[in-house]
């Protein structure tokens, strides 16, 4: 006897629905986003100028720079730089 | 909902289903690479496991499921060099999963050990889950038009009439189509090897 008849295969197909498209779309965009993160950060350590700049407007250095002003890469990029 | 009505079979290719392109040692090794295209298709390929371990099996709320979504594809992004066997990936996700699931419920229930956060059921939910990713891989054998309707239709829980709006077919196009494409799925199935339960 088979395991799969149409009615089981059914069922099974509807155990895995797609995830929230934002919560894929971050997941994907991660790296970029880390990589990003990361550069902004070691600059804003390295330059004081540019850290003012970011620390004073973070979307519109965000922007200036390429980068996407993603909420939660803005977040973590005020925490970051909290007096 | 009626019973789909019976109808000829649709061939579905036997190379790309038993193995999807890329596979899985294949795409982990090219994220570790730094191939971001890869990573992306690695979120989408294992995005609805995930999802369904934390909603389903650990039943967490929606910003809880939320979290726990993005730290499992954190942490897995950060130690893709830690995983011994490549083709593990989707079983150490599965655990990985499951690990920050209890975290998350442990965080609510203060320090309470594992076994008494954890939902009644939740190897058998898993196991289900498991096969569910088996028989969803059985779609990358079907047609395209098979794998949207079959989409639409179960996953995302689409009536023939959304459907066929949207693909500009009548209703009882979709439902033959639906029920010749299960029809493909279930032999094709019926062909492969039981999934081995992977968490």
């Amino acid at each position: 006897m088979s395991r799969y008849d149409e009615t089981r295969i059914g069922e099974l197909l509807r155990r895995l629905p797609p995830a929230p498209e934002a919560w894929v779309r971050a997941a994907q965009e991660m790296p970029l986003a880390r990589l990003g993160l990361d550069d902004l950060v070691r600059r804003a350590e390295e330059d004081a100028e540019f850290r003012t700049r970011l620390v004073a407007d973070l979307e519109a250095a965000l922007r200036e720079e390429g980068v996407a002003p993603d909420p939660k890469l803005v977040e973590e990029l005020r925490r970051r730089f909290q007096p | 909902m009626g019973p789909l009505p019976r109808s000829a079979g649709v061939r579905f290719d036997t190379r790309t289903a038993i193995s999807p392109e890329p596979n899985d040692a294949a795409l982990v090794a090219r994220c570790r690479a730094g191939d971001h295209a890869a990573w992306h298709e690695l979120v989408e390929r294992f995005s609805r496991y995930v999802y369904a371990i934390s909603v389903q099996a650990f039943r967490l709320p929606h910003h809880d499921a939320e979290d726990v979504f993005q730290e499992v594809f954190a942490r897995a992004y950060q130690q893709l060099d830690k995983l011994r066997d490549d083709e593990a990936i989707r079983p150490w996700l599965g655990q990985l999963t499951r690990r920050l699931c209890i975290d998350r419920l442990r965080a609510g229930a203060r320090e309470a050990p594992a076994e008494e956060v954890e939902p009644a059921g939740i190897d058998e939910t898993i196991s289900e889950l498991d096969e569910a990713f088996a028989v969803r891989e059985a779609l990358a054998a079907a047609p395209e038009h098979c794998r949207e309707v079959i989409d639409r239709f179960f996953c995302r829980d689409e009536s023939y009439a959304t459907i066929g709006a949207a693909l500009d077919l009548p209703s009882g196009t979709i439902a033959s189509r639906i029920s010749r494409c299960l029809a493909g799925m279930r032999k094709f199935l019926e062909g492969k090897k039981p999934a081995a339960s992977a968490v």
